[in-house]
């Protein structure tokens, strides 16, 4: 190239793409990545960031590894280009994808094609790699789901022979099955928000606020039109058709899809812009014609003053809401305790660092709108988009996109006011995809907190009181604020027999991003108190902190600070009694390691418990499911729950299968349209295996049942009736008798089906009343877990050795799937102890704000305890939050032993701890 | 209106910048993250078809490390041990996918405060090769690296590359870099240490930067002169030696926090100079 051409204009290209020789035009500036899946529609390869901070991008170059962000296509001419598409072999899976496949390395599946190129190209040079050549290979792609242990095992795994099928039929429930969306993840052929366009498609950009609190006017837009004719519309408050407020509580709707002169946090969507692609991104910030007038901040330290500027007309004193739960006399049981303890903890935002940001697209059809994107909460959104659009809930229809990883963020609304808004007003299909630093500037984060923490305990090491009071920043909207301020103070006992409780929480409006919802809802934050003063009581009595904690933990038969009586399955007393022999072995190695203390290198061993009610707080969260039989012979679940990468397609079906008594198999699956599936509520408070298990399960039971008595077997004859499927004809054998049920011969109803079933289940719970006394749960989940850490006494860094968890799940639906709960919880809360803190404006990308690495989650053993819940789908309870809340405390017990400092703030950063040591020398 | 230009020959991109002045682009992983999603009117001068800036040259006076030698290159080039602390960095940079595609040169333009590349071409004594249509020009980096994100290189000149000497006696190069987690970290501090060494193991001459403590990477005169004609000993670096810092609070670390790191680290890059056998424990 001689002489300079347009950065605008396409060049011509050729180079070879999975080894096949491609030619075509793109601006030489177009990154790769936008180049393989806008111009050539391999959507295999995800952007997660732009930024190569983490490494979803990843594709081969000349057979090294690459961030397909960051490379022009002008320099790919010549040469070859591999990626996730290039990687299956005639159509199957390579043997690197049927390792991750057979190891449930794919959780959501949006890091996994960059994690398979990387291991591709570690595989190429290196046959046979040890764990550290995988985590130096792997090391330039984030994970947020699986804690990374299950893609080293399948990457070191490569060449072993599959393990041998699993048992199936009757075996479905308790088998390792591989994901039934596994293949299609691995293939990159999964459709995420971003990964379908549809024809004639406009896009959107978002104008948000730059300032935490101020006030705006809009200025003249002619000048912006004239210079960019490409900019088609321009959406502003006034053009919102219904209600300009969303949020999920009915009394706490007030966010507005478009600030209206006044904005409460930065970030804050302003105005939407809509255009091609090209046009919208050529718009600097600094030509839009908005005047800003900043006004003070409100923060979390001030907000509760009384000179503190109200943000909401109804909050007087910046209280969202109040939490409180009651019972016996905490001053009195404080005051008899022999041994007291008293901590304050403070923790930041988290961010839930998902690697898919938000992204989808709506389009109008007739006097319906559909929305295609990412989401945990289907059928709320429809709802709420409705209000917002002004239209009835049916006119909605919400197609979930596959989720590239949740844990709580994608509850809330994000883009879907505003594409849905767009769609509706212009007619055309609108799409939206935010940047990383617009996913993390705008969406909802982890609570901080700020805790004060009290507790006793008589001369034989019984706790007799716990005091507790929480402050919790919920930013500028309600979002799902109430829901932590009252699910805080139910868990602030801990897991253990207090007789006397006051436990109460206060969630505070700020000028801060929304706090909303996040794997535990503020029960992680509140564990870090509890779990510390378990400790320091169990070191006042001079015993051990496991014997303390198993001699105080919550058993059948006790009753918690709510009045709630606990049945089977309150089983952590079996978790720490399989921990004590690691315990002991760790505390003895950790001990001989320092006796012998090389350099400024410390190792602590540290526990802590967890309990959490699994469903909504007090209040109703049914799920229902429908399966049923086509004219075809399929058997079809429809299922409304959203799998968000922790697996509940795949655990609905073996649930169903196993009531039904087919092989899993034997199953289809119509997940989470709301035009075609129930309601199965929201994949969060870990309810999914509980909640829309139990309604699978019910369901499927009731299809049985229909089929049953279609063959006349006797009311009798359900258990030992054996169900097959041959030619599209269902056979019934009992009692000796084998009967031909032909689905073809039957009329179908109007959804298609000859037979059919449905299951509803709402777990049986009752409201709190005003001192926190009732039945929040149905189930509880217990765990405990120990963290072994080595700390660098002069740099005050911290390293997590490993970490032994016992979690009692009731019955381990798919043992590979729990174990990939317990990674990746884990991998969060270590996140949260030692270095996730989301700090508006400043950490507004994955390179300031730090999520753990490959080369940052240690070894983990677990132990599945499995003690059946009375009312759980063959006894199951969920994991997906009780993984996190437990890891983050251990980790600080463990500092506090390795030094004799106790953190007291999360994230323990190196400078804090060092801070900490300073001060106690 | 912006532009761009991928010229195959060193003329032509010097002659390009004589015109006007355009922003250099190589292995990107600077370039892209500082624009994000949005597009600037700009002119892009993409220097990675200029082959004559490709290869790393190793000979007994020097190490060339031409301007599109990316870091993953770097760290597997057969370099004398007086490079072992550059080549750690290349291997501690981002993640290998960035190490495959970024430049040891770009992250020296880049003058990012903490670009890990710095310390280790100060305490290599290295010098930047620029060249215009006026001719080419050597400089120190510490002449080259004016502050943060500002460099001594005019809008027409490029750079060709690193020249880093090497001298008769035998030495060692140590790089200590402390980041938050394991990989894809941005340093809070670090040091590099290269000594040279007289035959009966006495440091003959140090050079000691430290890095993500200042608007730039800085060198330890104090520390230098205490370490020369003595054998590697953590004892010999004190308090006093790191006055010459000037680190800031920012969300990785407090400024007093990065000077105590940064003494332990260079007690641990000094103790990392001595042979396996005599190293004492920092």
């Amino acid at each position: 190239m001689r002489h300079p051409v347009s950065s605008a204009a396409p060049i011509p290209l050729a180079f070879a793409l999975n080894g096949a020789p491609v030619t075509l035009q793109a601006p030489p500036l177009m990154r790769l990545a936008d180049l393989l899946r806008e111009r050539l529609r391999l959507t295999g390869t995800k952007i997660g960031c732009d930024a190569g901070d983490c490494g979803a991008c990843t594709v081969l170059l000349d057979g090294r590894q690459v961030s397909a962000c960051l490379v022009p296509a002008a320099q790919v001419a010549g040469r070859r280009v591999e990626t996730v598409e290039g990687l299956a072999q005639a159509g199957g899976l390579s043997a690197l994808q049927a390792a991750f496949l057979r190891h449930g390395a794919a959780q959501c599946g949006i890091c996994t094609p960059g994690m398979l190129m990387a291991a591709e190209d570690l595989r190429r040079r290196n046959q046979a790699p040890d764990e550290q050549a995988v985590r130096d290979a792997l090391g330039g792609v984030l994970c947020r789901c699986t804690g990374y242990r299950k893609i080293i095992e399948a990457v070191l795994d490569v060449a072993s022979s599959p393990r041998a099928p699993e048992p199936e039929a009757q075996g479905a429930v308790g088998a390792r099955v591989a994901k039934v969306d596994g293949i299609a993840k691995l293939l990159g052929k999964e459709a995420f928000g971003a990964d379908l366009v549809p024809e004639g498609c406009l896009s959107l950009r978002a104008i948000r606020s730059p300032h935490a609190h101020a006030r705006f006017r809009l200025g003249d837009f002619s000048a912006l039109r004239a210079a960019y004719p490409g900019l088609l519309r321009i959406l502003t408050a006034a053009d919102i058709p219904g209600r300009n407020l969303f949020g999920i509580y009915p009394t706490g709707k007030d966010q507005p899809v478009l600030a209206a002169g006044y904005v409460r946090y930065r970030g804050e969507a302003v105005l939407a812009l809509l255009g091609d692609a090209a046009t919208l991104a050529a718009i600097p910030e600094a030509d839009i014609p908005i005047l800003w007038e900043e006004l003070p901040p409100v923060t979390f330290a001030e907000a509760a003053r009384p000179s503190a500027v109200r943000l909401h007309a109804d909050a007087p004193g910046n209280v969202l809401c109040r939490g409180r739960v009651v019972s016996g006399d905490a001053a009195a049981g404080l005051a008899a305790g022999a041994v007291r303890a008293e901590i304050s903890v403070e923790t930041g935002f988290v961010e839930h660092a998902y690697i898919e940001p938000e992204a989808g697209f709506a389009r109008r059809i007739g006097d319906r709108v559909e929305i295609f994107a990412c989401t945990q909460t289907p059928y709320m959104d429809r709802d709420e988009l409705a209000g917002i659009l002004g239209l009835a809930p049916a006119q909605v229809r919400i197609i979930p996109s596959a989720v590239g990883g949740g844990f709580g963020g994608k509850l809330d609304l994000s883009l879907q006011p505003l594409i849905a808004t767009a769609a509706w007003l212009t007619g055309q299909p609108v799409r939206m995809v935010y940047t990383r630093s617009e996913s993390m500037a705008s969406t909802t984060k982890r609570h901080p907190a700020r805790i004060t923490a009290e507790a006793a305990a008589d001369g034989e090491g019984r706790l007799t009181a716990l005091r507790f009071h929480g402050d919790f920043n919920t930013g500028a909207y309600a979002s799902w604020g109430p829901t932590v301020a009252g699910r805080v103070p139910v868990h602030a006992m801990g897991p253990y027999r207090v007789p006397n409780v006051a436990a109460t929480s206060t969630a505070l409006y700020t000028t801060d991003p929304p706090a909303g919802a996040f794997r535990g809802f503020g029960v992680p934050q509140a564990a870090l108190a509890t779990e510390a003063l378990m400790d320091m009581l169990a070191a006042r009595l001079g015993q051990d902190a496991l014997e303390f904690r198993l001699a105080n933990a919550l058993r059948p038969g006790d009753r918690t600070a709510t009045g709630q009586l606990l049945g089977a399955g309150a089983a952590l007393v079996a978790c720490l009694e399989a921990l004590r022999p690691r315990w002991r072995a760790l505390r003895a190695e950790a001990a001989a390691f320092n006796a012998a203390a090389p350099g400024a290198l410390r190792r602590g061993v540290g526990i802590a418990c967890m309990w959490y009610g699994i469903g909504n707080t007090g209040m109703s969260n049914p799920s229902e499911m429908v399966i049923g039989v086509t004219g075809e012979g399929r058997v079809i679940l429809y299922s409304g729950a959203v799998d968000i990468g922790q697996g509940s397609n795949t655990i609905m079906l073996q649930i169903a299968a196993q009531a039904l008594g087919l092989p899993m198999g034997a199953l289809d699956l119509v997940a989470g349209d709301t035009d075609r599936t129930r309601d199965a509520g929201k994949t969060s408070a870990s309810r999914q295996t509980f909640v829309s298990g139990n309604a699978a399960r019910l369901a499927a039971l009731s299809l049985r049942e229909a089929i049953l008595r279609l063959a006349n077997a006797a009311p009798g004859a359900a258990p030992g009736a054996a169900l097959s499927l041959h030619g599209g004809k269902i056979m019934v054998a009992h009692d000796g008798i084998e009967t031909v049920l032909d689905p073809a011969a039957m009329a179908p109803d109007a959804a298609g089906l000859v037979l059919r079933g449905e299951g509803r289940y709402d777990p049986p719970t009752t409201a709190l009343d005003d001192d926190g006394q009732g039945i929040p749960y149905a189930a509880f989940a217990f765990a405990a877990q120990i963290a072994t850490v080595e700390v660098d006494l002069a740099l005050g860094t911290t390293r997590v050795l490993g970490i032994v968890a016992a979690h009692e799940v009731g019955r381990a639906i798919n043992p590979t799937l729990v174990e990939g709960q317990i990674h990746g919880g884990i991998a969060q809360g270590l996140g949260l102890a030692l270095m996730e803190e989301y700090i508006p404006g400043r950490t507004e990308n994955l390179h300031d704000y730090l999520i753990p690495t490959i080369g940052d989650v240690p070894p983990i053993e677990i132990f599945l305890i499995e003690e059946a819940d009375p009312l759980g789908p063959f006894g199951a309870k969920g994991v997906g939050e009780p993984a996190l809340i437990a890891t983050a405390p251990a980790i600080f017990n463990a500092i506090a032993d390795a030094t004799g400092v106790r953190p007291t703030r999360a994230p323990c950063t190196p400078d804090r701890l060092r801070a900490l040591l300073e001060k106690a020398r | 209106m912006a532009s761009y230009l991928r010229p195959t020959a060193l003329s032509e991109a010097l002659a390009e910048l004589a015109r006007r002045p355009c922003v250099l682009l190589a292995g990107g992983t600077d370039f892209y993250p500082a624009r994000g999603r949005l597009t600037r009117d700009e002119d892009v001068l993409d220097i990675t078809a200029l082959a004559e800036l490709r290869a790393i040259r190793i000979t007994p006076e020097e190490i060339w490390i031409p301007a599109l030698a990316t870091w993953r290159e770097i760290a597997e080039a057969p370099l004398p041990p007086a490079c072992a602390g550059l080549q750690q960095a290349a291997r501690a940079i981002g993640g290998e996918p960035v190490q495959n595609a970024a430049t040891l040169i770009g992250n020296l333009c880049n003058a990012s405060p903490a670009a890990d590349g710095v310390p280790n071409g100060l305490a290599l004594d290295a010098a930047v090769e620029l060249a215009s249509q006026a001719g080419r020009r050597r400089l120190a980096l510490a002449d080259f690296i004016l502050g943060n994100r500002r460099t001594a290189r005019a809008p027409d000149e490029l750079v060709l590359g690193l020249s880093i000497p090497l001298s008769p006696l035998p030495a060692r190069g140590v790089f200590e870099k402390l980041g938050a987690r394991a990989y894809l970290v941005i340093s809070i501090v670090m040091v590099a240490v290269v000594a040279r060494f007289l035959p009966d193991g006495r440091i003959a001459e140090a050079r000691a930067a430290v890095g993500a403590c200042g608007d730039r990477a800085r060198r330890l005169p104090a520390l230098e002169a205490a370490l020369a004609g003595n054998r590697p000993d953590p004892a010999l670096v004190a308090s006093t030696h790191l006055a010459v810092l000037d680190p800031i609070d920012d969300v990785r670390a407090s400024a007093a926090y990065r000077r105590i790191a940064a003494l332990a680290l260079l007690r641990r890059a000094v103790a990392a100079l001595a042979p396996d056998r005599e190293r004492p424990a920092a």
